[in-house]
């Protein structure tokens, strides 16, 4: 069984090569090749997730090298569930974007360049949440990255790259400082591995362990999204094509909580900075919610209910009680399925209505009620109405953090409960102008070129950010046949309306919703898994006796 | 375990100097503080070693006295990223420069509504003050007070359609990466304000 621990890296960073190899010619193929590729590592994590529950832990040295020296990957509880959860979620994902390339016009477009960076994505994924140390960590954050820089930018157009830069300095900038982290742990531990750090650091003088442990929580913050680390996340998230927004929005923020939730428990037990975690998780809470309130653009308005959301889990870690890890632990798994459905409907809409600008949407619930279904389920799951497992995550924390009785957990869960109240009026505010209100006038027929919607001559002062292409007197308006797809967003080019949307579209869609909705009918199973994860996490033995050896 | 201070101080400097360039604008420099710091902090890394002995080979070294090895296979794998990344920011750099012709990182969207908000605001206000001032009101002074609101409002309006459409759509995808170098964008565009010509530019939606 721990021979099959290295295989959701492997496999996708194989296939890669393969993409790379035949994509150009055989583009089915590398279709079929991602998808069969993905099914797999999904049958390979709930494998996983299964053995390391049943048998606990499970690790590989590669190479047969001991630590500190080898690689070490390990699979726990934890680690399976993220893996089960972000597989299915990625092969929904790809679903759908291999529904929005087949319906566009991709004879010429980059898609090559489009399943080799998302498998590399995977593995990246896949990488972090196997690592047994720091080094093996920091590489799985970089192959992720690099995947997610190419993935950003796709096809090179003004706004991508404007929103690009600051998403690619950031990650650099905090990757830098985990590599300076990373320095001063193994100075002062002569090692990098988890299992011999959680033996180790407890030896060291309180002052270095804090520096380190706070340098670490500052990296995975940034990662996380957490608030004052945060502003560079609804900027650069939404201009990104409606798959690869989704897959970032559900799963890159909560690698970031992962591993948030692995060096709290297993290298820094104690909690020592549980005060300033939930000061974090409550301005997270209360600003990204306030930011959604805010937003007219449904990307945008998706973006900041993420920071919001983010808040909830650092909650429980910043708790650090079993019951707390356990919520936390459920959370992330509910958040990452309900955010990424919730952006896959929104590239829904956009292909309806021809924009996500709220203002210029209307009328959907009765034009395209299959839709509106689609919406609603994940929103309301996301604002935590009963029976919704979105609820029963949030449920699991406020009882925590009303066990826990002190001054920081009452304030949180009072926290916790305006902006469940505040995400519930957010969804509101998109079902009624999106949905429930009349069509607006100026609507735009389905098979027109959007973006002539606008006056075009007073926005030639306007700076910088003029795109380019907006003003083609070409393209400008002209009507097309209705109900045809001139739209390519995956590849930067016009958006047209549909009556529509491509079946594999609106399949893997309904396909994210129902596993949504899996959270909530398995919601006994799936609690009593994620509680005894969070034993195992609190517990620490096994995994360092798993590593080590006995 | 000892650490040459030498190696610390040219890894401070070499951070200090990264860190400054990366507070700039045009990512070119950013660029450039990145490979320094990047520098920098690897040699942080290989500090970590503590005090240097022999290479560390497998066979004919007393263990003892080898220098640990881990450290600079830290050091390797963080140089094949950077290496990886600079190729990416610096084509990242060119492309922006195709397509702006400058190679600055722009606002925040949400900085830009901000500003441009607080501005119209202001304008707004001033305007009013000036003609509540005035005692005496010709139809004259009433049409151009209500073309000057109309105009601060079609700022605003303007601003939030160009984001709207910066989202719904961007022109067509090969011809800017295959058919456009920088002469083709009439007048260079080298400052923030000069821009706003690709758009006009009439063989492009021909090709396209």
């Amino acid at each position: 069984m721990n021979a099959l621990v290295p295989l959701p890296v492997l496999l996708p960073l194989c296939a890669t090569g393969l993409s790379l190899a035949f994509g150009t010619r055989l583009a089915r193929f590398q279709r079929i090749i991602s998808v069969a590729v993905l099914t797999a590592v999904l049958g390979l994590s709930v494998t996983l997730m299964i053995a390391s529950d049943r048998e606990g832990p499970l690790s590989v040295h590669l190479g047969d090298f001991a630590p500190p020296l080898g690689i070490t990957l390990v699979a726990d509880r934890l680690s399976g569930l993220m893996l089960t959860v972000s597989s299915a979620v990625t092969l929904a994902v790809l679903v759908y974007s291999l529904g929005q390339g087949m319906a566009d016009r991709d004879k010429e477009t980059p898609v090559a360049v489009f399943h080799p960076a998302y498998l590399i994505l995977v593995a990246g994924v896949s990488c972090t949440f196997l690592a047994g140390d720091l080094v093996n960590l920091y590489v799985g954050f970089e192959i992720m990255l690099v995947a997610s820089f190419v993935l950003l930018t796709l096809g090179g157009t003004g706004p991508r790259i404007r929103a690009g830069s600051t998403y690619v300095i950031i990650s650099l900038l905090s990757s830098m400082l985990f590599l300076t982290a990373i320095a001063m742990t193994y100075a002062a531990t002569g090692t990098a591995n988890f299992a011999q750090l959680a033996v180790r650091l407890p030896d060291l003088p309180i002052g270095v362990q804090t520096l380190i442990q706070a340098m670490l929580l500052t990296v995975f913050a940034i990662k996380a999204a957490v608030f004052p680390l945060a502003a560079w996340l609804p900027d650069s998230y939404p201009t990104a094509p409606a798959p690869v927004t989704a897959v970032f929005a559900g799963l890159l923020t909560k690698v970031g909580i992962y591993c948030m939730l692995r060096t709290e428990t297993l290298l820094f037990p104690g909690n020592r900075l549980g005060d300033l975690l939930m000061a974090a998780a409550l301005a997270s809470m209360v600003v990204g919610i306030l930011g959604a309130v805010a937003q007219t653009d449904l990307k945008r308005l998706l973006s900041f209910t993420l920071i919001s959301h983010i808040g909830y889990m650092v909650f429980g870690i910043g708790l650090a009680t079993r019951d707390a890890y356990g919520g936390a632990i459920f959370y992330v798994a509910h958040h990452i399925t309900v955010q990424t459905t919730l952006f896959l409907v929104a590239g829904l809409m956009e292909r309806r209505g021809g924009t996500n600008e709220l203002t210029r949407l209307g009328g959907l619930a009765r034009s395209a009620p299959l839709l509106a279904v689609l919406f609603f389920v994940p929103a309301m799951n996301l604002a935590g109405i009963p029976p919704l497992s979105g609820f029963i995550g949030k449920l699991g924390l406020m009882r925590a953090g009303v066990a826990d009785g002190g001054v920081w957990a009452w304030i949180l869960v009072t926290g916790a409960t305006v902006t469940s109240l505040l995400t519930l009026y957010v969804m509101a505010k998109v079902w009624n102008l999106a949905f429930w209100r009349a069509e607006p006038p100026d609507l735009a027929a389905f098979g027109t070129v959007l973006e002539s919607a606008d006056e075009t001559e007073d926005d030639t002062d306007l700076g910088p950010d003029r795109i380019p292409g907006t003003g083609d007197e070409g393209v400008t308006g002209a009507p097309g046949p209705a109900g045809q797809v001139v739209a390519a967003t995956l590849h930067g080019q016009s958006v047209t309306t549909t009556t529509r949307p491509p079946r594999a579209m609106t399949a893997a869609t309904a396909g994210a919703v129902a596993f949504g909705l899996a959270f909530t009918v398995l919601a006994g199973p799936l609690a009593a898994y994620t509680d005894r994860s969070a034993a195992e996490l609190i517990a620490r033995t096994p995994y360092v006796e798993e590593v080590l050896g006995r | 375990m000892t650490v040459s201070v030498s190696l610390l101080a040219t890894a401070v400097v070499l951070c200090a100097v990264g860190g400054i360039l990366m507070l700039t604008r045009p990512l070119t420099r950013i660029l450039l503080g990145v490979v320094i710091a990047g520098n920098g902090i690897n040699l942080l890394v290989l500090s970590s070693t503590g005090s240097a002995g022999a290479a560390p080979l497998l066979y004919g070294v007393p263990l003892r006295r080898v220098t640990d090895p881990l450290p600079q296979a830290i050091a390797l794998t963080a140089l094949v990223i950077t290496l990886a990344t600079t190729a990416f920011l610096l084509a990242m750099a060119y492309r922006s420069h195709q397509l702006t012709g400058t190679d600055e990182v722009h606002d925040d969207l949400e900085d830009r509504r901000i500003v441009l908000r607080t501005e119209v605001r202001g304008e707004w206000a001033e305007l009013r003050e000036e003609y509540r001032a005035e005692p005496g009101r010709t139809p004259d002074e009433r049409t151009r007070y209500r073309e000057e609101r109309h105009r601060l409002r079609a700022r605003l309006r303007a601003d939030r359609a160009l984001q709207a459409r910066g989202r719904d759509a961007n022109g067509d995808l090969w011809h800017d990466v295959l058919g456009a170098d920088p002469e083709d964008y009439p007048g260079g565009a080298t400052t923030p304000g000069a821009t706003g010509t690709h758009g006009q530019d009439p063989d492009r939606g021909a090709a396209g």
